[in-house]
C-alpha cells in the first residue's frame, strides 16, 4: 500500500514539485523555536481570510447587487434563507477578527522590528495586502445599502475631491453623479472578485518572501548563524509538526472569542454593525453622525484632526504610506525591542496605545476635546516615525544575545 | 465625611439620565429591560402591533408564518386575529396603503418597521411609545418630547388618556421622619390629564409587550442565536483539551 503511495507520489514529485514544495513550506521550513503569544496573529488572519472567502462565497448565492433590491436581500438572508443569519453573522464579524488579527501581526513586527533587514519585502507585501484589505472593508460595507454603508461611502469618496481634477475622479469612481447603483454594482464587482484574487495573491508573494529569508523571533537574533552538522538551524524547528499543532491551540481560543462575539454581540455594540446601517440607504436623509467601523477609526480620527480638508486628506495618507518606509526609517542596530534603549522601548508602548485611542477617537463625535486629543494623538503618531532614525544618535542599544533565548 | 445610603442613591439616580444622554438621545430614555423568552409577552406585542400600528407601518421583511412559529401562535388563531385583508399564512407582513397618500397625509411615509428595534434601540421606542403630549399647534393635535414635531398622530391616546406637558407636583423621594412622599413642584414634566382605558402602569405594560415585540421583530434568529452559541462555545472547550495536550505532546523534546 504505502509502496503504492510511494510510487505514485514518486510518478508526481517528477511532474510538479509537491513532495518538494511541502517539504520547502512545511516539514523541511525551520522556524525558531521560541515564537510567542504574538506569533499567532499571522496564521490567524490567513484563518479570518479563508472564513471571508468561503461565507462570502455562499452570501453573494442570496445577495442581490442592486439599489433597489440590495437591502431587502441582506434581511432576506437574515431570515429566510436556512442558516443565513450564521453565515452573514460570520462574514460581518468576521471582517472585524481580520481586523484585529492583522493590526496585531503589524504590531509584532514593529515590537520585534520584523521589518528591518532582509525582511524588508515582506513588510512591503504586508502592507499591501493591509491596504487591499482596507479597500476591501470599505467596498463591502457598501453593499448592505443601509444608510451607513451610503453615506460612509459619500464621506470616503469625498476625500478624491481634493485631488486635481477631483471631481472628474469622484465621478469616475461612483460611476454617477452620485453614489447610486452603478457605484453598489461596481464595489460589489471589485469586492467579491477583483481585490479578493489581489489579497490571496500577495499573500502568496508575502509567505514567499518569509521563507526565502525565514522568520524573525522575539529575540531578533539569526537563528541561521548556528548550524548543527545536517545544516540544520540550532534554535529552529520544522514548522510541521511542531507550528501547525501549537497553532492549532492558538486557533481554538481565537475561535472562542470569535464565537463569543458572533453568537452573543454580533452588532459588536454599534462599532461593527452601526445601528444607523439597518435603515435603508437614503440619499436626502443625511445621518445626526457619521462614523466609520472601527477598524478604520485612527486614520479617520487623524483626517478630522486636520482643520484643514486638503491637508487633512493628506495627512490621512501619510499616516497610511509612512508605514510603507518604516524598514528604512528604523536604524537601530538591533532588531527586537528588547534590546533597544529605555526612550524606545517605552515610545513602542505608547505608540501601540496611542494607535488602540486614535481607533477609537475616530468612531466618536468630534468633540472640541476629543479633537484636541485626537491631535495630540496625532502627533505622537507620526513622532514616532520622527524618532525612529534618530534615536540610534542618542540612545545605546543592550547587547543582543547569540542564540535565542526563553522558548519552551 | 460619611455619605448616607440614601445621599449615594441620590447621586446614582442622578447620575443615570446622564449616561443615558451620552447614548445620542437629547432626553433621558427610560430603560426596557427586553426579554425574548417571555412569550405571552411578544403574543400581547404582536397583537398590540396588528391592531394599532399595522394600518400605517408595515414589517415587510418578516413572515406570518415565521411568527406564528416563533411565538407559538396556532394558524388558525392567527389567521383571525393578527392577519388582516386577503394575506395568506406565508404573506410577507405588506401593508395595503399607498405611499403617495400616506406622505400627503402625515407629511412623512410611515416608515416599516422591521427593523426599527435595532436602528432606534429599545430603550428610545418604549420612551418615545409613552412621551406623546397634547400640542394644538401640530396638526394631529399632539407632539413628542422624544421625537420633536414627530408626523405620527398618537394611535395609542385612547388607551393612554389624554398626557400633557406642564407644571406638576412631582413625588420625590419620601421624608424620613413621617414616611410620607415629598411632593416638589416641577415644570416640564408629562403627566395624563384625562384617564384612558388603561391605567398609567397598565399602558406602560402594554408599551413594554409592543417594543418587546419590534426587538423579536428586528432580529428573529436573536433566541436560537444564544442557544446554538452555548454549545458551540461548549464544543470548542472540549476540543481544546486534546488539542492542548496534543501540542504538550509534540513540544515535550524541545528545550
Amino acid at each position: 500500500m504505502s509502496q503504492n503511495t510511494n510510487k505514485i507520489m514518486a510518478w508526481i514529485d517528477d511532474r510538479l514539485p509537491v513532495t518538494q514544495t511541502y517539504e520547502k513550506h512545511m516539514s523541511k521550513y525551520y522556524a525558531p523555536k521560541n515564537f510567542n503569544f504574538w506569533y499567532f496573529f499571522g496564521v490567524l488572519s490567513m484563518l479570518m481570510l479563508v472564513n471571508q472567502i468561503l461565507t462570502g462565497i455562499w452570501l453573494t448565492m442570496q445577495f442581490t447587487p442592486s439599489a433597489e433590491a440590495a437591502f431587502a436581500s441582506v434581511e432576506y438572508i437574515m431570515r429566510d434563507v436556512e442558516w443565513g443569519w450564521l453565515i452573514r453573522y460570520m462574514h460581518s464579524t468576521g471582517a472585524t477578527f481580520f481586523f484585529v488579527a492583522v493590526y496585531l501581526h503589524m504590531m509584532r513586527a514593529i515590537l520585534y522590528g520584523s521589518y528591518q533587514k532582509p525582511r524588508e519585502l515582506i513588510w512591503i507585501f504586508g502592507m499591501l495586502i493591509y491596504l487591499a484589505l482596507m479597500a476591501e472593508a470599505f467596498m463591502g460595507y457598501v453593499l448592505p445599502w443601509g444608510q451607513m454603508s451610503y453615506w460612509g461611502a459619500q464621506v470616503i469618496i469625498s476625500l478624491f475631491s481634493v485631488m486635481p481634477y477631483g471631481d472628474l475622479l469622484t465621478e469616475w469612481i461612483r460611476g454617477d453623479f452620485l453614489i447610486s447603483g452603478a457605484t453598489l454594482n461596481r464595489f460589489f464587482a471589485l469586492h467579491v472578485v477583483a481585490v479578493p484574487l489581489v489579497i490571496v495573491a500577495l499573500v502568496v508573494m508575502h509567505l514567499l518572501a518569509l521563507h526565502e529569508v525565514g522568520s524573525n523571533n522575539p529575540d531578533g537574533v539569526d537563528i541561521k548563524k548556528h548550524k548543527d552538522e545536517n545544516g540544520k538551524p540550532l534554535d529552529g524547528i520544522p514548522f510541521h509538526p511542531y507550528y501547525t499543532v501549537h497553532d492549532l491551540v492558538g486557533i481554538v481560543v481565537f475561535l472562542m472569542v470569535f464565537c463569543t462575539v458572533l453568537f452573543f454581540f454580533p452588532e459588536g455594540n454599534g462599532f461593527m454593525l452601526e445601528y444607523a446601517n439597518f435603515e435603508p440607504a437614503n440619499g436626502l436623509k443625511t445621518p445626526e453622525h457619521i462614523a466609520p467601523v472601527w477598524y478604520f477609526g485612527a486614520f479617520y480620527a487623524i483626517l478630522r484632526a486636520v482643520p484643514d480638508k486638503l491637508l487633512g486628506v493628506i495627512a490621512m495618507g501619510a499616516a497610511i504610506a509612512v508605514l510603507f518606509v518604516l524598514p528604512w526609517l528604523d536604524r537601530s542596530p538591533v532588531r527586537s525591542w528588547r534590546y533597544k534603549g529605555i526612550v524606545s522601548r517605552i515610545y513602542i508602548v505608547i505608540f501601540g496605545f496611542n494607535f488602540a485611542l486614535l481607533t477609537w477617537l475616530g468612531t466618536q463625535p468630534a468633540t472640541e476635546l476629543l479633537t484636541l486629543i485626537a491631535q495630540i494623538a496625532s502627533v505622537i503618531y507620526f513622532g514616532y516615525f520622527v524618532f525612529l532614525p534618530l534615536a540610534p544618535k542618542f540612545e545605546k542599544t543592550k547587547p543582543v544575545p547569540e542564540r535565542v533565548t526563553g522558548g519552551h | 465625611m460619611k455619605l448616607g445610603m440614601k445621599k449615594i442613591f441620590a447621586l446614582v439616580a442622578a447620575f443615570v439620565p446622564a449616561l443615558a444622554l451620552a447614548a445620542g438621545s437629547s432626553v433621558p430614555l427610560d430603560e426596557h429591560l427586553t426579554d425574548l423568552h417571555d412569550t405571552a409577552s411578544l403574543q400581547r406585542g404582536a397583537q398590540t402591533f396588528a391592531n394599532y400600528c399595522m394600518g400605517c407601518h408595515s414589517m415587510e421583511h418578516a413572515r406570518y408564518n415565521r411568527v406564528a412559529k416563533d411565538l407559538d401562535i396556532p394558524e388558525e388563531l392567527m389567521m383571525e386575529n393578527l392577519v388582516f385583508a386577503d394575506k395568506k399564512f406565508g404573506d410577507k407582513m405588506t401593508i395595503a396603503m399607498d405611499q403617495v397618500d400616506s406622505k400627503r397625509w402625515f407629511g412623512a411615509t410611515p416608515p416599516d418597521l422591521t427593523l426599527v428595534a435595532r436602528v432606534r434601540r429599545p430603550d428610545w421606542l418604549y420612551t418615545y411609545l409613552r412621551s406623546f403630549y397634547e400640542d394644538d399647534s401640530r396638526p394631529w393635535g399632539v407632539n413628542n418630547v422624544v421625537f420633536k414635531d414627530v408626523g405620527m398622530p398618537h394611535v395609542l391616546a385612547e388607551l393612554q388618556g389624554n398626557q400633557v406637558l406642564g407644571t406638576a407636583l412631582v413625588e420625590e423621594g419620601f421624608d424620613t421622619l413621617t414616611g410620607q412622599p415629598i411632593m416638589v413642584e416641577k415644570e416640564h414634566v408629562l403627566y395624563i390629564e384625562e384617564e384612558g382605558t388603561l391605567s398609567a402602569d397598565e399602558y406602560d405594560k402594554l408599551v413594554y409587550d409592543l417594543v418587546n415585540f419590534m426587538v423579536y421583530m428586528a432580529e428573529p434568529i436573536a433566541v436560537e442565536r444564544e442557544r446554538l452559541g452555548w454549545w458551540v462555545l461548549l464544543f470548542l472547550a472540549i476540543f481544546f483539551v486534546p488539542v492542548y495536550f496534543l501540542n504538550k505532546e509534540f513540544w515535550r523534546d524541545i528545550k
